[in-house]
């Protein structure tokens, strides 16, 4: 049966306010399919608070079967945060009294997350130049900071990405000669192992709430945190899937990649060559056509009904074309 | 096949419909039947520029394969043999076929989609 979300913030609110709170607002945000984001208010006699929950809504799937709990994620954002990355802060992470199921609540932050606005929007115009800069050094908090202990983060590398993706790609049996080419030639240029760090493992623009005067305000969606290369990091925010029509702009669509790694070099951060960040960039065009096909399974398989898995799989044409570019400029 | 209507004329009035109504729906709802237009107006690209697509990409292995055989056949022997290391980055030809394929496809699945290497507007 569907949970009365609801009914639920109205408790919520009365545990987090005291009893004299009431609900004044509670609107779910476009989400996934196995998550849900609310954004809710509540006054009460010792102030009014603007919240936003985060909740599980669906049992794991592949799509999500790599992702922390959400009280993981909450202990993530805390540690980070302490350590100085621009992360919401953590207010209260459920249990079973508030009936909300996996679930936890942040304070709310204002600014942008939709990665076409950050790219185009010209509310953005005047720090667009200064973001990717800032996004090099954002990374540097997350990957210093010491991962909190008993979270268990799964360790990846190069190597065991590509042996995690290639296993999901023959499990699909789909045909791909680009995939399978992108399989070869990655297996061949492997960079030298690093010391690995605490990631944030979905920095991409969409998953970064952006202010049109401050630039980052805060990093979200920590489910795929893990620990691995910070060049992963570094990658994914360039993977042009995630740069909503500025090809052109390799950072999230709005900046370069000098200035991200100026920024990272600038706060610290160890250096990393250019050709580094370009293997995981092409790893993540991989990776998010792989991701697509079994989203297209999902659906084939009946696990899911919803129209957008199908369509997602005609979304693996796009790694394709971003990947034979990268194949033929080489890392 | 008929003319009175073809069938990509069938799915263009689909995805009108769906354009139609989609106002009156739920934000939920509202984002499925954009992504349901989205998918009647692949269907009716499909249609239209599919054969010549998969002709042309029938042409293009064949030529890096050096021989004939169907789209699947020949999919699946350039799948194997890159797989096996026999065909790579460097095989005279096969970057070229390939970039071809990926044009064709991406202009049926989203034509608006800017590949890398797309120079600013």
């Amino acid at each position: 049966m569907e949970l009365d979300v609801r009914a639920a913030l109205e408790k919520l609110a009365r545990r987090l306010g005291g009893e004299g709170a009431k609900l004044t607002e509670a609107g779910r945000l476009s989400g996934g399919a196995s998550m849900e984001t609310w954004a809710f208010a509540f006054e009460a006699p010792g102030g009014a608070e603007r919240l936003i929950l985060r909740r599980r809504s669906a049992p794991f799937d592949e799509e999500t079967a790599r992702s922390v709990s959400l009280a993981t994620e909450a202990k993530l954002i805390q540690a980070t945060g302490a350590n100085g990355a621009r992360v919401p802060q953590v207010r209260h992470v459920c249990d079973e009294a508030d009936g909300l199921g996996e679930a936890y609540v942040m304070v709310r932050v204002d600014g942008e997350t939709l990665g076409k606005k950050i790219v185009s929007d010209p509310r953005f115009d005047a720090v667009r130049p200064g973001l990717a800069r800032q996004c090099g050094e954002s990374l540097v908090a997350i990957h210093r900071t010491p991962p909190p202990p008993g979270l268990n983060l799964k360790a990846v590398d190069g190597t065991a990405e590509l042996d995690r993706y290639e296993e999901v790609y023959r499990a699909t049996r789909a045909e791909r000669p680009i995939l399978e080419l992108a399989f070869q030639y990655l297996r061949k240029h492997v960079p030298a192992p690093v010391e690995p760090v605490l990631l944030h493992g979905d920095f991409r623009n969409g998953n970064i709430m952006f202010d049109p005067q401050a630039g980052v305000a805060a990093i979200l969606d920590w489910e795929l945190a893990h620990i691995g290369d910070p060049a992963e990091d570094m990658g994914w925010i360039c993977t042009n899937s995630w740069r909503f029509g500025r090809p052109d702009r390799p950072v999230g669509g709005f900046g370069e990649y000098e200035d991200l790694l100026a920024g990272y070099a600038s706060a610290g951060g160890r250096r990393i060559e250019l050709s580094r960040v370009r293997f995981w960039q092409m790893l993540g065009s991989l990776r998010w056509g792989v991701m697509c096909l079994t989203m297209y399974l999902s659906w084939r398989d009946g696990i899911t009904k919803s129209v957008e898995r199908p369509m997602i799989g005609r979304r693996v044409s796009e790694t394709e074309a971003d990947l034979v570019v990268l194949l033929e400029e080489g890392l | 096949m008929i003319t009175h209507p073809r069938t990509d004329e069938l799915a263009e009035s689909v995805r009108l419909w769906i354009d139609e109504i989609r106002p009156t729906l739920d934000p939920r709802n509202a984002f499925l039947a954009r992504v349901a237009a989205n998918a009647m107006a692949t269907i009716a690209r499909e249609l239209m520029q599919g054969p010549a697509a998969e002709a042309s990409a029938v042409a293009g292995m064949a030529a890096v394969l050096g021989h004939d055989g169907t789209f699947a056949e020949l999919n699946s022997e350039l799948c194997a043999r890159i797989r096996a290391g026999e065909l790579t980055v460097e095989t005279p030809g096969l970057l070229t076929a390939l970039a071809a394929i990926a044009r064709n496809q991406i202009a049926i699945d989203q034509p608006s989609y800017k590949p890398e290497g797309t120079p600013a507007a």
